[in-house]
């Protein structure tokens, strides 16, 4: 299968020297980012930085000015081959979940499984409705139609149709927006198990600061049109105004306190 | 985690311990890969006559959130019909996953529910008699609504969007004087040529001009431009007003204090009214050169000559009937156009829907309304 021991090295994922353009304005300029197999990366920035742009060149839907993605040892070329021979090893929460509105959320997991083949059909509906499970749904969830569900439960579909195949990375763009607090605190630790048991690397978009604080390892913050790249620590201490005032924020300092108690700083 | 630790191993090993207890031992990574080659074994195991079932895990060196629902599933089944379990040997690492693979109702729907096959052609049936009152009643609605708010506009006429309505007009109206034009033209030229060769027959060639002359401007003008226009702008109304329904524009709308009709539907309605029959005149003079050309080549027939059989063919009424049935013609499709666009609601899917019965609709109105003025203007004698 697509698992073999050589496709596990190396980091999950590699952005080299990428630059976006929108006609003359660029939003990425020289931009890198690594991250490693089971981590977590929270990318933050502020509006219009680009964050859902940069989750998008790394899945390989939109093709930069220059630059090089490496996803899963995989090269992405923009074209859809890349995309294809990676169909099923990652998956990716949109941010209104894009669901197929002519399906049932169940028939909606099971796009992807219908796609790798050989599933057996009584298979596919336990595992849709495991996956409807375990994103919190209720089980009659998986017979409605995505116009019938709230905001928050087409992201929670969304989240379980991305899980469908248990993908090695799962880009999540927003995935807190919209639950509610116990809902988004059940979501985080939720993927804290699946990376327990499964290696599960994470990049995920948030403006949850309880996220960020509890899940994420690293934290990408997007800013002068490149990333800094630290943990939670490393980036209270930096000088950067935007970090800074992002980080030592009233929200922030609520959020952060715990953690930062823990850690050396006292 | 050690990947591929037993590369080539049996994923799944049945065994029996002598003691009446089966032992089921589980190699390898457990994921949807290797689950889906060994769903029927296991669901056989799993009904087997043992008095305990012993899954052993010791040997997993991966397990994905199927891996562990088929694990899960194996020991209730077996619990379900009496018979102990026990789990050997889980790791730590695994012991979350194989927690949260829980399936709360296994008989929850997955597909919508599907019909009676039988009694589905009747209950559509059924289904669309009352949707057709329902929408008959709805455009009725709709249309004395509209009226309400013309009124309004025609109190208070700064309160129509001027900018909008012109907008409206070159979009309808100017954008479609080639393709209005062009298919006239043609359908001229169709109507000539069939004329031509069956009054050749009588020796009576002059006459296709009277042909073509009256079924041009009595109904072929019109009716085509009513055709093209309910294609192109009562979709695009349909699909716009839609689009911003989806978005819910429509609602910012209503809640900044402003009447959806008034902004919307307004501005659609009069273009089209004041458009329409502009297009009528211009796929009239189409369809008439496109009769002229036939005659030219077919029937040696000059344009001057042309003219002159023209002018004794038709009267005034026979154009006038096409002006007059022009802007109802446009009201009925602007109405129904808007009426369904304001209907979508939800998906992305229902403002399609929409747009096709908009286009359905206002066509088959718009020939049922040609039917009845046709008699109409028979027995008044025009």
């Amino acid at each position: 299968m697509s698992m073999g021991p050589a496709d596990r090295s190396g980091p999950a994922i590699e952005v080299r020297g990428v630059v976006t353009r929108f006609g003359a304005h660029a939003v990425h300029d020289g931009l890198d980012l690594t991250v490693e197999r089971g981590e977590i990366v929270g990318i933050v920035g502020g509006s219009g930085t680009g964050k859902t742009v940069l989750l998008r060149t790394i899945i390989g839907l939109q093709r930069p000015a220059e630059g090089s993605v490496t996803l899963l040892s995989e090269r992405v070329s923009w074209d859809g081959t890349s995309t294809a021979a990676l169909a099923g090893r990652f998956g990716m929460l949109f941010q209104d979940g894009a669901l197929f509105s002519a399906l049932t959320v169940g028939q909606n997991i099971q796009v992807p499984m219908r796609e790798r083949g050989g599933i057996p059909a009584a298979l596919m509906d336990e595992l849709s409705r495991l996956k409807v499970s375990l994103v919190g749904l209720p089980p009659e969830a998986c017979g409605k139609f995505p116009s019938e569900l709230s905001g928050g439960m087409k992201k929670r579909a969304g989240l379980a149709r991305a899980l469908a195949l248990d993908p090695e990375v799962v880009f999540l763009d927003e995935p807190t927006a919209g639950l509610d607090p116990i809902g988004a605190s059940d979501f985080d630790e939720l993927i804290l198990d699946l990376r327990r048991a499964l290696g599960l690397t994470v990049v995920m978009v948030t403006h949850d600061l309880d996220s960020l604080a509890r899940i994420c390892d690293r934290i990408a913050v997007l800013v002068d049109k490149r990333i800094v790249v630290g943990t939670m620590e490393e980036l209270t201490r930096s000088d950067h105004p935007w970090i800074r005032s992002y980080f030592h924020g009233p929200r922030a300092r609520a959020a952060f306190e715990r953690p930062a108690a823990a850690g050396a700083q006292g | 985690m050690t990947d591929a630790a037993h590369p080539g191993a049996q994923p799944l090993i049945v065994d029996t311990d002598g003691g009446g207890s089966l032992v089921l031992r589980l190699a390898g990574r457990w994921t949807l890969d290797t689950v889906r080659l060994v769903d029927r074994d296991l669901r056989a195991v799993a009904e087997r006559p043992a008095e305990r079932i012993v899954v052993d895990v010791g040997g997993l060196s991966g397990l994905d959130s199927a891996g562990a629902w088929a694990i899960r599933r194996t020991l209730d089944r077996a619990e379900a019909r009496g018979v102990a379990t026990d789990l050997k040997d889980l790791p730590d690492a695994y012991r979350p996953i194989l927690d949260k693979a829980i399936v709360p109702d296994p008989r929850a729907r997955v597909a919508p529910p599907s019909d009676n096959p039988l009694l589905a052609p009747l209950e559509h049936a059924g289904q669309a008699v009352v949707e057709a009152a329902q929408v008959a009643r709805n455009l009725a609605g709709f249309f004395g609504y509209t009226l309400v708010c013309l009124a309004g506009v025609i109190v208070r006429p700064w309160r129509l969007r001027v900018t909008a309505t012109v907008a409206q007009m070159e979009a309808t109206g100017l954008n479609a004087l080639p393709i209005v034009g062009l298919l006239c033209f043609l359908v001229g030229i169709v109507l000539a040529y069939m004329g031509a060769l069956q009054l050749k027959q009588f020796g009576a060639s002059i006459l296709t001009v009277n042909l073509v002359g009256v079924a041009v401007l009595r109904e072929i003008g019109i009716l085509l431009t009513a055709i093209i226009v309910a294609g192109r702008s009562g979709s695009a109304f349909a699909a716009q007003i839609g689009t911003m329904k989806v978005n819910q524009e429509v609602d910012a709308l209503e809640t900044m204090g402003l009447s959806a009709v008034e902004v919307l539907v307004l501005p659609r309605v009069i273009a089209l009214i004041v458009v329409m029959p502009l297009l009528t005149v211009w796929a009239d003079a189409a369809g008439l050169l496109g009769g002229a050309v036939v005659a030219l080549f077919l029937l040696d027939l000059s344009f001057a000559q042309f003219l002159i059989q023209l002018k004794a063919a038709v009267q005034f009424w026979d154009f006038g009937t096409g002006m007059l049935k022009a802007p109802i013609f446009a009201l009925v499709i602007a109405l129904v156009g808007c009426n369904d666009g304001l209907r979508v609601s939800g998906s992305a899917e229902s403002v399609g829907r929409y747009t096709t019965r908009a286009v359905v609709e206002s066509i088959f109105l718009v020939i049922v309304l040609d039917a009845a003025f046709a008699v109409a203007f028979a027995e008044i004698g025009i």
